[in-house]
């Protein structure tokens, strides 16, 4: 059912504990399922489609889903379950780039700034503020235009208006744990400070922090397709999620409702199968709910 | 390390109800003033990151105004007019006394000061904003605590499928597929193309919203009028909030119902309702609050999104408009008013939540 | 059962519970918390239930109340309070008898109050509920009752929220509350644990003034055999769900019957006895001897001179300033610790005993140079150890001299490292140049002295039991084979038989190694067992010092004595 299924080597309860989790909350293993379909339909996607994602076709434009265009095709007769499969690979790369950005950056000034304190967090916790000044969305638009109407600028984007949540997961987490006993435990032992940071409180952080990834990577993705919905980022005729939605969405109201409606669904799964694992693993690294 | 004395002896080190009382009155205009005082290190970020927003817009402004066939000395000259040549820090005091005076350029779109536009604007987004957030409070709100009080019932359940599904919705896929079924499928809300049809004249200005306006000046088919437009892109907005709140409300009511003191309530024959609405919401409505913030911060962005959705005249379209055009002034402004109303909403809440925990109110 | 006479003989019992079993629904099925409990509670009396952790004690009381969480049932049995069925009674009749008829008093009186409610009002609250005042007449009757708990100035503390209080006076607050309608039982859940002793003299003697005073029955729920039996008529011990004694407070301590109410009187300290006695008479060891302190060749170990630690009290910071995170204006600098001075020899235990707040946790973390000292000397071994700061003195040589033995064993152990991992850090950070098999042998060697069972080396601390994280927490403190130890309430979280065995442990262990101890605590007779001895220290200065005999036999200053006379003695 799961990959946490199947490892039965009995040093972990970690696993034993993954697959009662699955067990008790079926969702989440539906999640991993989902999760690993979009995987490959990014990994081999533009290889197994059945029509060029790009290629037009006006004889068979507006076209309802039917056996032969399963999603049915757009206004240039594209076909539009090839474009929606396609487009995983660019969302995902956003998503992953932006995550993992915010994830280094943010992680690394969160537990800084949690741990020293002092002037490190002063600034950090100006910086993160005054990201919070804004709504982040409209940020992240600010941003896009500033820097350039790119795909890059759009994760560069998204990186920024995450990092405050990343700063503040990270530094809660080292604030309570600097002056925790088996830190100071660590400091009588003999452990540098640089040491107890590494090797104490970051691996004890690290799961937190995933939870946290798997959470705002599904806000990466709704971030990234809302500024192509309103033309930052992506260009046409490039297939993403958000643009397709935008593209169809002037047919909606003549009831040519499969141009929005596909790529939409598809988002909103992607999304909801990254928040499905967030809770999922929130469940798994709760201590509490651990026994 | 506050220096505050630990409590630990019975002997009367603490602070005493009688000081309190003088206090209170001074106290609640004291922190508000202190929370204004917090406010502003937010605006001067805000301030600081818009105009280095400005300075690192594509294409160089002066190569935009002095069109595609300038040559680099005419590109130099307006530069120089512009005052772009000049060394950062002065450029940004001219930019502070810009906006001191309310001068945030001109749209190359509407060849109107961006100002006037958005003060033009505005009433159309706010009224939508706070429509949305008024439905999805009063909805969400009273869903979080029966879900919290009656744990594991089928309330709880869809109250957690509500949590985990609204915040995967698209905001503006949402908005089509409501249109598509309301209006298209339906036919229960006209086209969504506006605040108002055009058949109708808009009520005169007093705040600026339609609803209220039109009510004051007693013109019932104008309220319809606007309520059939404003109620789609309304509850767009509230399906998109409820989860956040939802949530956070049932997560703190149920913290707050395995509290202590919620025991020490029950276990003193306090009645259910008053466990329940006196003693656990008030407490759960806490983190209730801080949320907010961050519920704010979404529906502005998601504002955008729907304004586009539904053509609803607001800034947010306007942006979306300047955005495709290039025309880089309008965009500025939107960021920066957005920015401004964000940091007035997030003191607004600072106040709420001091009102509401007499802890804060005494640190102040 | 119960043979205890008395005035209410012929009375009906006010509360009567038979064959009680109360079960919790968990996530691995039905677990019986509590098994076929009977108690009976005549009208005046005063019973104490005595158990460790687990033992079920609370969740009787819960029943009692029918206040249980939505997992646990009263699967069996009948509750009768003054004639009424508690167990079948709808809802609303048992509401109206909380608060009424029967209040409970909790553990951590902080939590146990509304938090953005005033004081005033939550008795407010009790009072109309119970139709014992109207509105217009509440203010008046809860400053009576305020009055009534002995709280000074009772207008004023009327408009107080709960954090402005300190735990004592919170404490009263929730007696308050409980005896606001002049119930008839009350209900008392480890009233006093987290409070200092002399608060907690302070709240008991309150509590069974105004019971007895009301003619009022009382259940005292306690972990600590001393308490109850000071203050009770009759103590009902409990073990694992169920109840394995009943008698009068006097009897269980001359004669307990049941072997597990032997075992837990023996471990509790008391005066009089030896760390010896503590353990069950088959468990303890070919008798130790009692080592006189090896006398050290002249110089003492540690010697500390004027130590003073001080905190800047910050002003509030207001409007702008605060905003930009400036600090307002420093005022007088808060002295934790005070100028004191004293002397370890070798192999000498030194006790450290105080209240909270009293600076000993401060000096304890300046001795072990983890923190920096505002003024004053730590020599150890002749060396000047307070010239190397504290941030550095994880990479000096005399890091591994000094070790600490932490209060709580579950927080000072890394989730993430197994118990052997542990063991080794300080091996692998101090250059023992230990690796490979012969690490694994020394940890082994260190499990060994410390009785860990070699089979859990390999478990994380989730999977330990209390008491084996706490050796774990001893064997990784001893393993630079330190000079001196300090041990920082070790057996706090510990119940009273771990305790025992950890008490007995660390001499076992001082006396094999011959290293010194520091032994700081709250509890004089817990220090007595172990300590040469002693100094009581109040408000960040040494109040008295001397052998600890002449200190428990015959105090000088008064806050000894007062610390003393607060410690609750059995009445044989």
């Amino acid at each position: 059912m799961t990959l946490a299924a199947t490892d039965a080597a009995p040093k972990d309860s970690l696993f034993s504990h993954a697959r009662h989790i699955v067990a008790e909350n079926p969702v989440t293993g539906l999640a991993f399922g989902l999760f690993a379909l979009f995987a490959l339909a990014a990994l081999i996607g533009p290889y197994v489609v059945p029509h060029d994602p790009l290629a037009s076709n006006t004889s068979a434009a507006l076209q309802p889903p039917s056996a032969t265009y399963w999603f049915g095709t757009d206004q240039l007769g594209r076909d539009i379950f090839s474009r929606v499969v396609v487009a995983a690979r660019l969302d995902m790369i956003i998503a992953v780039a932006s995550v993992a950005l915010v994830f280094v950056g943010g992680g690394f000034a969160g537990i800084a700034s949690g741990y020293c304190g002092g002037w490190t967090d002063r600034i950090v916790g100006r910086v993160s503020d005054t990201i919070m000044a804004f709504p982040l969305f409209v940020l992240a638009m600010g941003i896009v235009a500033a820097l350039g109407n790119t795909v890059t600028n759009i994760v560069i984007a998204t990186a920024i208006i995450n990092f405050p949540l990343y700063v503040r997961v990270a530094r809660a987490e080292a604030n309570i744990r600097r002056e925790a006993g088996f830190v100071q435990a660590a400091r009588l032992a003999g452990n540098s400070e640089m040491r107890i940071l590494l090797g104490h409180i970051a691996p004890n952080i690290l799961p937190i922090m995933m939870v946290q990834v798997s959470l705002t990577m599904g806000y990466a993705i709704l971030n990234a397709a809302g500024l192509s919905f309103i033309g930052l980022g992506v260009r046409p005729p490039t297939p993403e999620w958000g643009i397709m939605v935008a593209e169809g969405a002037s047919f909606i109201i003549s009831g040519e409702w499969w141009i929005a409606f596909f790529p939409g669904v598809t988002l909103m799964l992607a999304v909801f199968c990254f928040n499905l694992l967030g809770d999922g693993l929130r469940d798994l690294v709760d201590p509490q709910r651990r026994t | 390390m506050d220096g505050r004395v630990k409590p630990g002896h019975d002997d009367g080190t603490e602070r005493t109800g009688h000081l309190i009382d003088h206090w209170m009155e001074a106290t609640v205009f004291k922190q508000i003033v202190r929370r204004l005082g917090t406010a502003v290190p937010s605006l001067i970020g805000v301030v600081i990151v818009t105009f280095l927003l400005t300075r690192v817009l594509p294409g160089d402004t002066a190569a935009y105004f002095a069109g595609p066939a300038a040559t680099p000395q005419a590109i130099a000259e307006i530069k120089a007019q512009l005052g772009l040549d000049r060394p950062l820090p002065v450029q940004f005091l001219a930019y502070v006394k810009d906006l001191a005076t309310g001068n945030l350029g001109m749209s190359l779109t509407t060849g109107q000061p961006v100002f006037e536009d958005i003060r033009a604007r505005l009433p159309a987004s706010a009224e939508l904003t706070l429509l949305g957030l008024i439905l999805s409070v009063a909805v969400s709100v009273p869903l979080g605590i029966l879900a919290a009080v009656r744990q594991g019932s089928w309330i709880d359940h869809l109250c957690r499928v509500i949590a985990t599904a609204g915040v995967s919705l698209p905001v503006f896929f949402t908005g089509l597929l409501l249109v598509y079924v309301f209006y298209y499928k339906l036919g229960w809300a006209p086209a969504p193309m506006g605040r108002l049809d055009f058949f109708y004249t808009a009520p005169d200005t007093v705040t600026g919203f339609y609803l209220i306006d039109s009510l004051l000046a007693g013109d019932l088919e104008v309220f319809r009028a606007a309520w059939s437009q404003i109620w789609l892109p309304a509850v767009t907005l509230a399906i998109f909030s409820l989860a956040p709140i939802a949530r956070m409300t049932r997560a703190s009511m149920l913290s707050v119902l395995a509290s202590d003191f919620v025991r020490t309530a029950r276990a003193s024959g306090l009645k259910p309702s008053k466990v329940v609405m006196g003693y656990a919401f008030r407490n759960a409505l806490l983190p209730v609050i801080t949320t907010l913030g961050m519920v704010f911060s979404f529906l502005l962005g998601a504002n955008v999104l729907v304004e586009k959705v539904f053509a609803w005249p607001g800034i947010g379209s306007y942006a979306i408009e300047a955005l495709i055009t290039s025309d880089y002034a309008p965009v500025q402004g939107f960021v920066l008013a957005m920015a401004i109303l964000y940091v007035l909403l997030n003191l607004a809440i600072d106040i709420l939540y001091g009102l509401v925990d007499p802890r804060v109110r005494i640190e102040a | 059962m119960n043979m205890h006479a008395g005035a209410n003989h012929m009375q009906p019992p006010l509360l009567e519970v038979r064959d009680l079993t109360v079960e919790f629904a968990t996530r691995r099925g039905t677990v019986r918390a509590v098994e076929k409990i009977d108690l009976t509670l005549a009208k005046g009396e005063t019973l104490g239930i005595v158990g460790e952790s687990g033992s079920g004690k609370s969740v009787t009381s819960f029943a009692v109340m029918r206040i249980l969480d939505r997992a646990g049932r009263i699967a069996e049995g009948t509750i009768t309070l003054g004639g009424v069925d508690i167990g079948t009674a709808p809802e609303g009749a048992v509401r109206a008898l909380r608060g009424r008829e029967m209040s409970m008093i909790f553990q951590n009186p902080r939590a146990a109050l509304n938090p953005i409610r005033k004081v005033g009002k939550q008795i407010e609250d009790v009072l109309i509920e119970h139709v014992q005042a109207q509105p217009s007449d509440a203010r008046e009757k809860a400053i009576e009752v305020l009055k009534a708990v002995r709280i000074a100035r009772p207008e004023e503390r009327y408009h107080a929220y709960p954090f402005e209080l300190s735990g004592g006076m919170c404490q009263r607050i929730v007696i308050a509350l409980a005896l606001a309608c002049r119930p008839q039982l009350l209900i008392a859940d480890e009233p006093t644990t987290g409070l200092d002793v002399t608060t907690q003299k302070a709240v008991m003697d309150l509590v069974v003034e105004l019971t007895r005073a009301r003619n009022m029955s009382t259940i005292l729920i306690t972990h600590d055999l001393g308490l109850a039996s000071a203050y009770c008529d009759r103590v009902m011990v409990m073990e694992k769900g169920r109840v394995v004694e009943t008698a009068t407070a006097a009897e269980i301590f001359r004669a307990p019957q049941h072997p597990y109410t032997r075992k837990l009187m023996r471990a509790t300290p008391r005066r009089g006895v030896t760390l010896r006695d503590l353990l069950p008479v088959d468990a303890a060891p070919a008798a130790a001897a009692p080592t006189a302190p090896v006398e050290g060749a002249g110089t003492p170990l540690l010697v500390v001179e004027n130590l003073v630690k001080e905190y800047p009290r910050q002003a509030p910071a207001t409007g702008l300033a605060g905003a930009f995170g400036i600090k307002g204006a420093a005022a007088d600098p808060f002295r934790a610790v005070d100028g004191i001075s004293f002397s370890v020899a070798r192999g000498e235990s030194l006790g450290l005993v105080g209240e909270s707040g009293c600076g000993k946790s401060t000096t304890s973390m300046m001795l072990m140079r983890l923190l920096d000292p505002t003024s004053g000397r730590i020599v150890f071994k002749g060396e000047e150890l307070s010239a190397i700061p504290a941030r550095r003195f994880a990479g000096s040589k005399w890091r591994s001299r000094i070790q600490l033995v932490f209060q709580d064993p579950t927080d000072s152990l890394n989730p993430r490292y197994t118990a052997a991992r542990a063991i080794a850090d300080p091996l692998l950070r101090m250059g023992s140049g230990l690796s490979g098999k012969a690490l694994r042998a020394k940890v082994e060697e260190l499990a060994g002295l410390v009785g860990l069972p070699v089979n859990l080396l390999d478990r994380f601390p989730h999977q330990l039991s209390g008491g084996q994280k706490a050796r774990v927490g001893i064997a990784r403190a001893i393993a630079p084979d330190p000079d001196l130890v300090i041990l920082d309430e070790p057996t706090a979280a510990l119940d009273v038989s771990v305790q025992a065995v950890v008490l007995n442990l660390l001499q076992d262990l001082k006396q094999r190694l011959g290293m010194s101890y520091i032994f700081v605590s709250h509890d004089l007779e817990v220090v007595r067992l172990l300590c040469d001895r002693v100094m009581v220290m109040r408000a960040g200065r040494i109040v008295e010092a001397g052998a600890t005999e002449t200190v428990m036999t015959a105090p000088k200053a008064d806050y000894t004595r007062e610390l003393l006379a607060s410690i609750p003695h059995p009445p044989i």
